[in-house]
């Protein structure tokens, strides 16, 4: 891949320019087209009935009652649904073939509070509420398992019979040599028990979807929020006993996403038949509560057991622990989570032994599927909680100790214990960088001034990284049968009918602004100002470009969908002067682009505007010579593909992951001893993503992620009760951050430019979670040594408040350290 | 829930400036129907309770949360949505304006609630402080931003950009001052 031609004549550069987006003009003057703003001829509104129990048999569904209403169109029952399909598609089922079977609607059991179990069309949104009241289901209930780590118990009521038991995915990560470095460490450190919590980033605009399966052409046109609905079509697809190619997927604008939404596929799955069953369109807008109860929640995730291995300095050597994660009742995008997490074994850090059993189970909860940080930032969350406990307990310097463990400038590109390969970076500078902007010298001070007041002063360093790119082989660590690798991305530039330029991408963005920055660096090679390129709002099947890892997700767009960009661009532009050179019979480098026009260099009076180009392409062709005018097409295609392999599946061994930006952030809290409560009195944030396309969308990213952890780690949780009703099921018992709650964020940046993308770009937008480990740091600096650990990511004032007033042994803290023999 | 059977009522009241003189179910909720029935696109659905803000609009001066009223309650008032900020040209106002600039804005989902909000705000407040900003749009939930970008274009909105510079220059004593 190459980057923008830099010969270009034009003095603008407008790749690494904070231009204003394109998208913003009609978002701000409410002409966006989100799913709910678009509607089909004929199409009914669907509502589904949920099950209030966690955990229940379905005795019986009687949709009579319901079907009497008038205005009712259809219903559809699990039982129905179970006879039309067959289950979806496992990633990784056990070596004698057990597996989850999972339906698009469930069947037989209910296995978590809010899963579906049947669906009825109205004429009306108010019918098809009224009419799935009237849905009558009769349930046994079962015995519930809401407990991660319960759940794997032998004794563990199972919640899937095809599996015989409730792990989803079992497998032991092991590098370097954790026994050597447990035996050789001048101490270990031992940690009962870290959390990391469940919560959601909760999109705004709930899932949605317009679905019409057409009776003539079997076609199934299908409008819709999913953010990666290629994913979708494979898995639904051989469920529904449907080609890839009857699926129609449609979205324009987006209403949020940060992963929650590649979970809709099953929604989509099911309301598709029930169009057919119907011979209708079906409309349905999930409500709030149902998104919260069954639309996805993040990962939980809980570790046991830690040892890690440290030398007096504080140089870690590396941890050893056994790790829970919770994937609720079905697994979808699931067990992915059990690998996506060694894209950052180490973290940002140079510890070279590890062990780590990890447990992936079922429990009656909300299935768990990606959202913001994936995976990844649940164990970041874990190894900055571990570095910082090191320094704590070890009475060593955290600013210090995290210096001495880094990565260092000088050693990318970077191999980590797993073959990972960092490929460039400046920690240490990022930290001098975020602690100067928190004024670190200062907060001290201001700590040791308010020592005895009532309120004290924490401050917490986070350090993280957004790994970009999955090489998608990281699947068969998981199951070595599966057919995924590697990672791309499709672009189609073309000139229009009187050379208009224009790009389709493969991506459907949820407010990443892909116009623009596609745009910015399409401008470049084309020599034209990005005001004049049409970038394709949204994604259509019928005629965007796609691969099968198109769509929006996992901190990649400026790296796939950008090279792809550069990539269908540079044939574009290769074809428009090939056709320029013969009609102004030089040779094909004595012709530049300038302006929308191809004119012979040194010469502006001689120039054809593409206008002209299109013309002899596309309706004047016989003034071309016959070989050029079937080749030359204008409408150019590149699939960006990332170089990878598969990586070594019996170790665990390979590159996942192609780019790493790294975010190190800074607070400074005040917590209130008296009520527990944490407030933020200043925040920072250094992000370095190698080069920028479009610094202020950067800039918004970094913000973006910051503001969702910060919410998380101090108001956002889902909490189950032990019957497995949810207890966070709106905006009420949710408490999404709001502006009161997220403090202004300063950021600053470093550009390392990675040497692998061409572009020196690199994928970023998740954030890592870094406030939660950030926050976790400055309650942990706050409540300072001697006391309980803060050992969970999510920290209200009633537990932050338990961990000041807490005066148990001192073997009951979380933490102790055991000196190897005299080498203390 | 939206429309169904039921009761109905004749309502007339003031849309962005214009009579609308329609027949409401009564058990429609206001959103619905500006939305379903008058096909208006600015407000938008992102709760059930209230909590969102992003169906926020205009009653009689007020803000409101247009899902927390029913289309009924519409009878007799003055409705303004973020439809009425743009010009009779479309040309955004100062106020959009100020979200293009600054990047206030991402999926674009919760917009239209904030900058009524933020209109009901500068209406008042022609030189509101940061934490003044905070405050009005506290009731609409926004998961892109972190409202950085927001606060900087209700303040660029307010100030100029003599007044991002003195926003940034507030945002840093107010931290100061919380910690004094």
């Amino acid at each position: 891949m190459t980057a923008p031609a830099k010969e270009q004549t034009t003095t603008t550069t407008w790749t690494g320019q904070s231009l204003p987006r394109k998208e913003d003009e009609r978002l701000l003057k409410a002409q966006g087209s989100f799913v709910d703003d678009e509607g089909m001829y004929r199409q009914g509104y669907a509502q589904f009935v949920r099950s209030p129990y966690a955990h229940a048999k379905i005795l019986s569904v009687d949709v009579s009652k319901a079907e009497a209403l008038p205005g009712v169109i259809a219903t559809l029952t699990g039982d129905e649904v179970k006879a039309m399909t067959e289950p979806l598609f496992q990633f990784a089922p056990k070596e004698d073939g057990s597996q989850v079977n999972e339906y698009l609607l469930g069947v037989d059991i209910a296995r978590y509070q809010g899963e579906g179990v049947a669906l009825v069309l109205a004429e009306t949104r108010g019918i098809a509420a009224d009419a799935a009241d009237l849905v009558e289901v009769e349930y046994e209930p079962l015995p519930v398992v809401t407990d991660g780590v319960a759940a794997a118990e032998p004794d563990a009521y199972v919640l899937h019979d095809s599996l015989g038991d409730n792990i989803a995915w079992k497998g032991l990560f092991d590098w370097g040599d954790i026994d050597w470095a447990l035996e050789n460490a001048d101490h270990i450190l031992k940690i009962d028990k870290l959390h990391f919590h469940r919560y959601s980033s909760t999109p705004i605009e709930c899932n949605a979807v317009i679905v019409n399966w057409d009776p003539g052409t079997d076609m199934i046109r299908v409008v819709s929020n999913n953010q990666f609905p290629m994913f979708g079509a494979l898995v639904i697809g051989p469920s529904m006993g449907v080609g890839t190619d009857q699926f129609d997927f449609v979205s324009q604008d987006i209403g949020g996403g940060f992963g929650i939404k590649i979970n809709s596929y099953t929604s989509i799955g099911v309301l598709a038949l029930l169009s057919r069953k119907a011979g209708r369109p079906v409309k349905w807008i999930e409500t709030r509560t149902e998104h919260h109860q069954s639309g996805g929640h993040g990962n939980e995730r809980t570790f046991l057991d830690i040892e890690v291995p440290v030398m007096a300095d504080g140089t870690m050597l590396g941890f050893k622990m056994r790790a829970f994660d919770d994937a609720g009742a079905y697994l979808h995008y699931e067990p992915l989570g059990a690998v996506i997490w060694s894209q950052v074994v180490p973290g940002p850090y140079k510890f070279k032994h590890v062990q780590v059993d990890y447990t992936e189970t079922l429990t009656n909860k909300c299935p768990a599927v990606p959202n913001r940080g994936y995976s990844r930032m649940q164990h970041l969350w874990f190894v900055e909680r571990v570095i910082d406990l090191v320094a704590q307990e070890l009475e060593l310097d955290p600013v210090e100790v995290r210096k001495l463990n880094y990565v260092q400038p000088e050693d990318y590109p970077y191999t980590t214990p797993n073959g990972c390969v960092y490929d460039s970076g400046d920690l240490p500078q990022a930290l001098d960088m975020v602690l100067e902007m928190i004024d670190y010298e200062g907060a001290k001070k201001l700590k040791a001034d308010r020592e005895g007041s009532g309120k004290r002063i924490g401050i917490g360093i986070g350090t993280t990284l957004d790994s970009g790119t999955n090489n998608f082989g990281q699947s068969r660590i998981l199951n070595p049968e599966l057919p995924f690798s590697g990672n791309g991305e499709a672009c189609t530039a073309l000139l229009d009918l009187y050379g208009e330029v224009m790009l389709k991408l493969g991506t459907n963005p949820q407010g990443q602004g892909h116009e623009t920055t596609a745009s910015q660096v399409a401008a470049d090679i084309l020599g034209m100002s990005p005001e004049t390129i049409r970038v394709w709002t949204g994604f259509d099947k019928s005629h965007s470009t796609y691969i099968g890892f198109s769509g929006t997700y996992a901190s990649q767009f400026a790296v796939t969908g950008i090279n792809a960009v550069i990539g269908a661009v540079e044939k574009l532009k290769a074809e428009i002067i090939e056709v320029a050179a013969y009609a102004f019979e030089v040779e094909q480098d004595q012709v530049e682009l300038v302006n929308g026009d191809a004119r012979i260099i040194g010469n502006p009076e001689a120039a054809i505007p593409f206008i002209g180009i299109a013309n002899m392409v596309f309706a004047n062709n016989a003034t071309l010579p016959h070989e050029m005018a079937e080749r030359v097409s204008l409408t150019c295609r590149h699939v960006y593909v990332p170089p990878f392999e598969l990586p070594d599946v019996e170790k665990k061994y390979g590159n996942l992951t192609l780019t790493y930006s790294t975010q190190t952030h800074a607070a400074v809290v005040e917590v209130d001893e008296e009520t527990g409560k944490v407030e933020i009195l200043d925040y920072a944030v250094v992000d370095d993503c190698g080069k920028r396309i479009n610094p202020m969308v950067v800039e918004g990213q970094v913000h973006g992620a910051t503001g969702l952890g910060i919410g998380a780690a101090l108001k956002e949780t889902f909490e189950y009760d032990e019957d497995g009703q949810l207890l966070n099921s709106n905006f009420l018992f949710y408490h999404a951050a709001t502006a009161m709650d997220v403090p202004n964020i300063k950021t600053s940046h470093i550009e390392s430019p990675s040497p692998f993308t061409g572009t020196g770009a690199k994928g970023m937008g998740e954030g890592g979670g870094a406030p939660l480990h950030t926050i976790s740091a400055a309650i942990q600096n706050a409540i300072g040594p001697g006391k309980a650990i803060v050992s969970d990511s999510h920290n209200p004032p009633e537990r932050v408040w338990r961990m000041l007033n807490w005066d148990g042994p001192a073997e009951e803290r979380g933490v102790t350290v055991v000196s190897n023999g005299d080498g203390a | 829930m939206a429309s169904g059977p039921g009761p109905t009522q004749d309502i007339e009241f003031t849309l962005n400036g214009k009579p609308v003189s329609r027949t409401a179910s009564s058990r429609m909720l206001l959103i619905h129907f500006l939305r379903d029935e008058l096909g208006l696109r600015g407000p938008k659905i992102g709760c059930d309770t209230g909590h969102c803000g992003a169906c926020t609009v205009s009653y009689n001066g007020k803000t409101i949360k247009s899902c927390m009223a029913l289309a009924v309650q519409a009878d007799g008032a003055e409705i303004d949505t973020v439809e009425s900020l743009a010009g009779e040209s479309g040309d955004l106002d100062e106020l959009q304006e100020s979200f293009r600039e600054n990047h206030g804005l991402q999926c674009g989902y919760c917009t239209s609630g904030v900058l009524m909000s933020a209109k009901f705000l500068l209406e008042r407040n022609e030189k509101p402080t940061a934490e003044e900003i905070r405050e009005a749009i506290h009731g609409n939930l926004c998961r892109c931003t972190g409202y950085v970008n927001i606060v900087k274009a209700i303040s660029g909105a307010a100030h100029g950009d003599e007044g991002l510079a003195l926003v940034e220059r507030l945002n840093r004593e107010h931290a100061k001052e919380v910690s004094a």
